[in-house]
């Protein structure tokens, strides 16, 4: 029981810090304020994942999102060099319709998904897992079994992604810039470049 | 003992707040990508709590594919914010009206 109430608490604590730091995210006037907001976000929410026992994927979520997404937008607003200080009418213009349709959300799902739908009496609290339970088997086993051909379109996607990254953002070769091009380099004949002289052996002058 | 619920009205809760950031920031294009992403996150949490209170471990596939989406989904519209950058000298919204929408 006392277990239970710890873990109570503990998904209390980390949804409320998890719903203030993702409010803290669409109100920060300062892009990077937002960025480091949504980190938090992330890191709250892999929390209440780890109280579902969930641990491979609220790592998988720190690692992925912090470690590679939130660091990328990191980059571009170091690279974009935007003006912090825009002004605020269009905040000041849109927050009434934002927060409407903020409350309304939230009403809807709340009256959907609320206790009398998905309470304890009628979907069960899971039991805890064996200690010799691995998450990270049983998601694989599934993914490599029965999500095999899924699994490899996720990673067509991917390059579909990298090579829409590079060519998107890639502005061809500078002049001016020494570079190596292995096309040329695999082109090249002997004869362009070695040349063999034939001449007379000299005598030596005695 | 936490519940089913209480996991989907946090998505939900969350959900509505990535909604409403769209809305809301209308000067800034990468808070509104960012936005994107919380409500990938809300989803996800759906799912994973599906997963783990209906004793299925497919949701959990799921949360990868979507973990793997979002991933490409963020570096192909961050490449081309960086382009609009290039272009216009601005990432402000409202200033893109070149279509007359």
């Amino acid at each position: 029981m006392a277990q239970d109430l710890t873990v109570t608490i503990l998904f209390y604590v980390f949804a409320a810090l998890s719903v203030i730091s993702a409010f803290l995210v669409i109100t920060s006037r300062h892009p990077v304020r937002a960025v480091v907001a949504l980190v938090f976000t992330f890191i709250f929410a892999a929390c209440t994942w780890l109280l579902l026992e969930v641990e491979y994927l609220a790592l998988l979520l720190i690692v992925v999102y912090i470690g590679a997404v939130m660091v990328l937008f990191m980059f571009v607003i170091m690279m974009l060099d935007i003006n912090v200080e825009f002004n605020r009418a269009g905040f000041v213009k849109h927050w009434p319709v934002a927060f409407v349709v903020t409350i309304l959300v939230i009403a809807l799902l709340v009256s959907v998904v609320g206790p009398s739908h998905f309470g304890l009496g009628v979907v069960a609290a899971p039991k805890p897992l064996p200690a010799d339970y691995s998450s990270i088997k049983a998601l694989g086993t599934a993914l490599f079994s029965g999500y095999l051909y899924p699994f490899i379109l996720s990673a067509v996607i991917l390059l579909a992604a990298m090579i829409a990254g590079i060519t998107l953002t890639f502005r061809g070769r500078r002049p001016g810039v020494r570079a190596q091009v292995p096309a040329e380099q695999i082109r090249v004949q002997p004869k362009d470049r070695l040349k063999v002289v034939k001449m007379k052996s000299e005598a030596k002058k005695s | 003992m936490i519940s089913l619920s209480h996991y989907l009205i946090l998505g939900a809760i969350l959900f509505a707040l990535g909604l409403g950031g769209i809305i809301f920031n209308r000067k800034n294009l990468i808070v509104l990508l960012m936005s994107a992403e919380l409500l990938l996150l809300a989803v996800n949490t759906n799912f994973v709590a599906f997963s783990r209170y209906m004793h299925h471990v497919s949701g959990e596939v799921f949360v990868f594919f979507i973990l793997t989406v979002a991933a490409a989904e963020a570096a192909i519209g961050l490449a081309i914010l960086v382009v609009l950058f290039r272009n216009r000298r601005s990432i402000d919204i409202e200033a893109l009206d070149q279509l007359k929408g």
